[in-house]
């Protein structure tokens, strides 16, 4: 199969020698542009646009009636008048030129390059809406991506072929967590790895501060960076993560390689997503959001994940900003339906200095047991990702407790599970800029679950021979 | 024929005019790729159509023609171990065309060459009506296929073929009027099929599941809705009961859901082996798989789909569970359309008859009496449905108007799943309204004090929930310990009853029988710590003993053994209980 058919093409059909420019433009409202007395027009094809001072922009078709033509520009309709402006109709459904050497590059949200680098010769041209993958050619996703994250890799692990989203809060450092996974992240076998990064609507000093990460620690000659900025056209945003996924797929499915995608903000994409739909005057569903972003979002989101007999993998990382940290608004909560678990920062470890905030609590890898176990993490990392779950949630209980009662009511069990909480907030989530292998954050894992009476380890038994700092006396206790 | 032309596309809804003599709910084949569409909306001559693939490409002017019949889902043997998309056609077919899923292209459902080994039952001169089964065929190792009249035909029998090996089209049979009886039959989706009568439900739906089994049980032909936000286990538990489910067919529908989570399945039941009989899960199994990403107007189809097969398999009288995970989709899928249509929208932008298309659908479960000339088949179609709430509340329109007409509301919790309780049902806000109905069978074949346990243990939660109260104002130590071993028994009703881990090996099936005998296990330990407290034994004393421990085994002992030990278990609790000395 050939990446051609792996999108729905235009129907085939000979192109005419002279090709029609219209100038019926009949209305203009926010980021779109009604055409009249267009011909042979296609839903959802590209369009072309002459500015009156002879400047481009590009477009799409979202709705063909009659004669009359809906078109959303993508970089905004500024400028545009209903005289002079010209629109060619382009016969194809928006695409973008993929090759190999898009590593180390960097392109606007639409996938042109912007670095002032030499132009991409391109391998193929593929369409960037992306069909769903057959799930009968599906592969079950499989084996870890170590993120050098304790909180992910050793209580929420990231799976090849996952998505899993980051839910932040604004001020909280989703982007520089975002920029450390980046840095870090690897996977085990030594197969080739690849990120590919696509920012919407972020601001100059964010962008800026991603540049200055990939450049000063080397890893941009492993990123393919997609880059749609705050003062960028909002719709253009529309775009920008459908072009990052058709070259994840590009280098997962057709080069072999594992590929991680990390987005970020979803929450402006679907800001851009509500704009086009208000002046559309669609009919709103929660918040003003339209009744279709669960099935656009999932457009996106479902394009992680492996197929039978190839050996690449898309895996995504999406990072998206809670509105006033509410986890119940449209934009994390469909989110949250469609991928395989959530990562949630929190404010209030923020407020305590924990880098990274992550709060392991409702958090959640759906395909964690698919990643790891004997041969692929080790043997102890299910039970010992239980034991610090529940010991965890048990300090955190007792904590309100305290503010109650005061500590002194408390047995000396309870005050071993306080200080956990305590250690655990420090060593394992807070670890800081560092980047842990999976050894070590099992190995802490056990250094903190040393603090605990032995008795409480029920989960771990089975393990505590061979992995418990102080096992000797542990056998001679029983 | 009805052929017309486009004349506007806006994202999965599609005008055609020119259409004149068309009915509502036709099926359309829709541009030059034949793209399968449905008429719902008919004005003048022009047809609005919901178009059931990626609308992408296509033209003002493309050609529009009408196939003058609904939507039809073909049944027949074959079915089982199958997995279709949104409009039966089956993956594994619309794969050899490539990974991704493409356009425009037509499958058959069933296999037309595979020959099925046919036992003819009807003789030449019987009179047959509409559901009569005039022969069989084993379909997977453990199902019989009955090869039955279709509902709307009936007549004397000219001819019957021999017993032998004959494909999904040959007529096994013949009227004297000409009408030919195929082992295959069409049946339009949106149209429930006919049963003779409804019967009360009074056979449990056991599914090993100790919080649904043994305190909020469901009949069998009832139906029962899985609220619950992200991350608290719909799926898990939807799957858990397609698993260990007492019944003969599992209809799985996936519906605007997880493509992973759909190829775990996948994977996951050709692998499995069906408690009851050994054979593979999957040779009794139809998957029905609309993804996400997939076109949304198939996903407000796949339901009916499902439905449909559900309903084929009750007919032959069989026992069938319908698994539709999740609702919430489809009532998206039909906002989504609506909104396209420019209808008046009704509560968070869901169409005003969101509730009558729900009540219509979950009125498609039941226990029946088939139509046909026998009295003794008796049918039942179980249906749960899990819902998504937005934002987990629970007032919001799916999840509410789901409650009107089902008979049953297992809760998931948010905070429970955020403690790592599994099943993350909550046992304060569920409740069933089969109870009344199927007490007297667990009564009879389970214990005659079940219900009486039962309610003793919703009542030491419920009191749990108020002491909670009071703990978190004054800490633990204020009660006094008549309370507090209400306290550790409800934990250990929590712990050791009703979570349960569903990949266990031993866990993930538990038997009516061994549920009773957990809770008896729990319950005794309480009477006799309640009445040594009263003697004035200190509640130390009393958690000293190792019994607690004992009990935190049962559930994972395997099930012969406990279910052996428990009685003794009991007994020498009380004696050891009764026997602590007071100091």
């Amino acid at each position: 199969m050939t990446p051609e058919t792996m999108t729905p093409p235009m129907a085939p059909k000979a192109r005419p020698l002279v090709s029609t420019d219209y100038r019926t433009l009949s209305y203009v409202t926010g980021p779109l542009i009604f055409v009249e007395n267009v011909h042979d027009v296609a839903y959802d094809e590209m369009v072309a646009i002459r500015m009156p001072d002879a400047s481009r922009r590009s477009g799409q078709v979202l709705e063909v009636s009659g004669t009359t033509a809906v078109i959303q520009v993508f970089e905004g309709t500024r400028g545009i008048d209903v005289d002079a402006t010209e629109v060619r109709f382009l016969e194809e459904v928006a695409r973008i030129d993929v090759s190999p050497d898009l590593l180390g590059r960097v392109l606007n949200g639409t996938g042109a390059p912007i670095d002032g680098g030499a132009p991409i010769i391109p391998e193929r041209r593929l369409s960037m809406t992306g069909a769903p993958i057959n799930p009968y050619t599906r592969e079950k996703p499989a084996d870890f991506i170590e993120t050098g994250i304790s909180a992910i890799d050793g209580l929420n692990t990231l799976v090849r072929g996952q998505k899993l989203p980051i839910f932040s809060g604004s001020g909280l450092p989703a982007n520089e967590l975002a920029a450390q996974i980046i840095r870090q992240a690897r996977v085990k076998s030594g197969e080739d790895f690849a990120i590919v990064f696509g920012a919407m609507g972020i601001t100059h000093r964010e962008s800026a501060y991603f540049m200055n990460q990939f450049e000063s620690t080397g890893a941009l000659e492993r990123v393919v960076f997609f880059l749609n900025l705050a003062d960028d056209p909002t719709v253009e945003r529309l775009l920008t993560p459908k072009a990052a996924l058709t070259v994840a797929e590009y280098l997962a499915f057709e080069k072999d390689m594992q590929v991680l995608v990390v987005l970020s903000d979803m929450t402006n994409y679907c800001e851009a997503l509500r704009e086009v739909s208000t002046a559309r005057e669609e009919v709103p569903g929660r918040r003003g959001y339209p009744g279709y972003m669960y099935t656009d979002l999932s457009m996106i989101y479902e394009r992680a994940g492996r197929i039978k007999g190839r050996k690449g993998s898309v895996t995504q990382l999406p990072i998206l900003t809670m509105p006033d940290d509410d986890i119940t608004h449209p934009i994390p909560d469909l989110t949250g339906y469609i991928t395989e678990g959530q990562i949630v920062l929190s404010r209030q470890l923020h407020r305590r200095a924990v880098y990274p905030p992550i709060d392991v609590l409702p958090c959640l890898s759906r395909l964690m047991n698919l990643g790891i176990g004997e041969g692929k993490t080790r043997e102890d990392h299910r039970e010992v990702a239980n034991q610090l779950y529940a010991a965890y949630a048990q300090g955190r209980d007792l904590r309100k407790l305290v503010a109650i009662v005061g500590e002194e009511a408390l047995s000396d069990n309870d005050r071993s599970y306080l200080r956990f909480a305590d250690e655990f907030e420090k060593r394992i989530v807070g670890q800081g800029e560092e980047g842990r292998t999976i050894e070590d954050t099992l190995a802490i894992s056990w250094e903190l679950m040393a603090g605990l009476p032995m008795g409480e380890l029920k989960r771990v038994r089975d393990f505590i021979d061979k992995y418990h700092p102080n096992a000797e006396q542990a056998s001679d206790e029983a | 024929m009805i052929a017309g032309t486009i004349s506007k596309i806006t994202g999965p809804v599609a005008v055609a005019s020119g259409m004149t003599g068309s009915k509502m709910y036709d099926i359309v084949r829709v541009g030059n790729e034949g793209l399968m569409g449905e008429i719902i909306r008919l004005e003048g001559d022009r047809s609005t159509i919901q178009v059931y693939e990626d609308t992408s490409g296509l033209k003002v002017g493309d050609p529009v023609e009408s196939t003058e019949g609904p939507l039809l889902v073909e049944l027949g043997p074959g079915l089982l171990s199958s997995i279709y998309d949104g409009v039966q056609r089956p993956l594994p077919v619309v794969a050899q065309s490539g990974d991704y899923i493409q356009r425009g292209t037509v499958a058959s459902a069933l296999d037309r060459e595979k020959l099925w080994d046919f036992t003819p039952i009807a003789t030449v001169g019987q009179e047959v009506v509409g559901g009569d089964v005039i022969g069989s065929t084993p379909e997977g190792q453990t199902i019989i296929h009955k090869v039955m009249v279709p509902p709307d035909v009936k007549g004397k029998i000219k001819k019957v073929v021999p017993a032998g090996r004959y494909n999904v089209d040959t007529a096994v049979a013949q009227l004297e009027d000409g009408t030919e009886i195929k082992m295959s039959q069409w049946w339009p989706v949106r149209q429930g099929r006919p049963y003779e009568r409804k019967l009360d439900p009074t056979h449990p739906f056991t599914t090993g599941t100790r919080i649904l089994d043994t305190f909020f049980p469901i009949a069998m032909g009832g139906n029962a809705i899985i609220p619950g936000g992200f991350g608290t286990g719909k799926t898990v538990t939807q799957q858990s009961l397609a698993k260990w489910a007492d019944v003969d067919i599992i209809v799985y529908v996936g519906c605007g859901e997880r493509g992973n989570e759909m190829t775990e399945v996948l994977v996951e039941f050709p692998e499995l082996e069906d408690p009851r009989t050994g054979a593979p899960l999957m040779d009794r199994t139809v998957l029905v798989a609309n993804t996400s990403n997939m076109p949304v107007a198939a996903r407000e189809a796949s339901i009916y789909v499902g439905a449909t097969l559900a309903e084929f398999y009750r007919d032959m009288g069989y026992s069938v569970a319908m698994m539709a995970d999740s609702t919430s989709r489809w009532g998206e899928a039909l906002r989504e359309v609506s909104g396209r249509l420019e209808e008046m929208p009704g509560e968070e932008g869901y169409p005003a008859y969101l509730a009558t298309r729900l009540a219509a659908f979950y009125e498609r479960s039941g226990r029946v009496r088939p139509i046909g000339s026998d009295d003794e088949r008796v049918g039942s179609v179980t249906m749960v449905g899990a819902v998504s709430p937005a934002g987990g509340d629970m007032s919001e329109p799916m999840t509410q108007n789901s409650l009107r007409v089902s008979g049953a509301f297992w809760a998931l919790d948010t905070s429970l799943a955020q403690r790592r309780h599994f099943p993350a049902i909550s046992w304060t806000k569920s409740y069933t309204l089969f109870l009344g109905q199927v007490s007297g069978w667990y009564e009879e074949n389970v214990a005659s004090d079940w219900h009486v346990l039962r309610d003793q243990a919703m009542s030491i939660l419920q009191k749990e929930t108020e002491l909670q109260e009071i703990v978190q104002l004054v800490g633990p130590d204020a009660l006094p310990e008549s309370e507090k071993i209400i306290l550790e028994v409800a934990r250990m009703l929590r712990e050791d009853f009703l979570q349960q881990f569903a990949f266990h090996e031993i866990d993930a099936y538990c038997p009516p029988k061994k549920q009773y005998l957990i809770l008896k296990a729990i319950l005794s330990f309480h009477e006799a710590a309640a009445s040594a407290l009263n003697r004035g034994v200190s509640l130390r004393q009393i958690l000293e003993m190792p019994f607690r421990d004992e009990i935190s085994m049962l559930k994972t002992t395997p099930h012969e053994e406990a279910m052996e030990a428990i009685p003794g278990f009991c007994t020498r609790v009380a004696e050891e209980i009764a026997g602590i000395e007071v100091y």
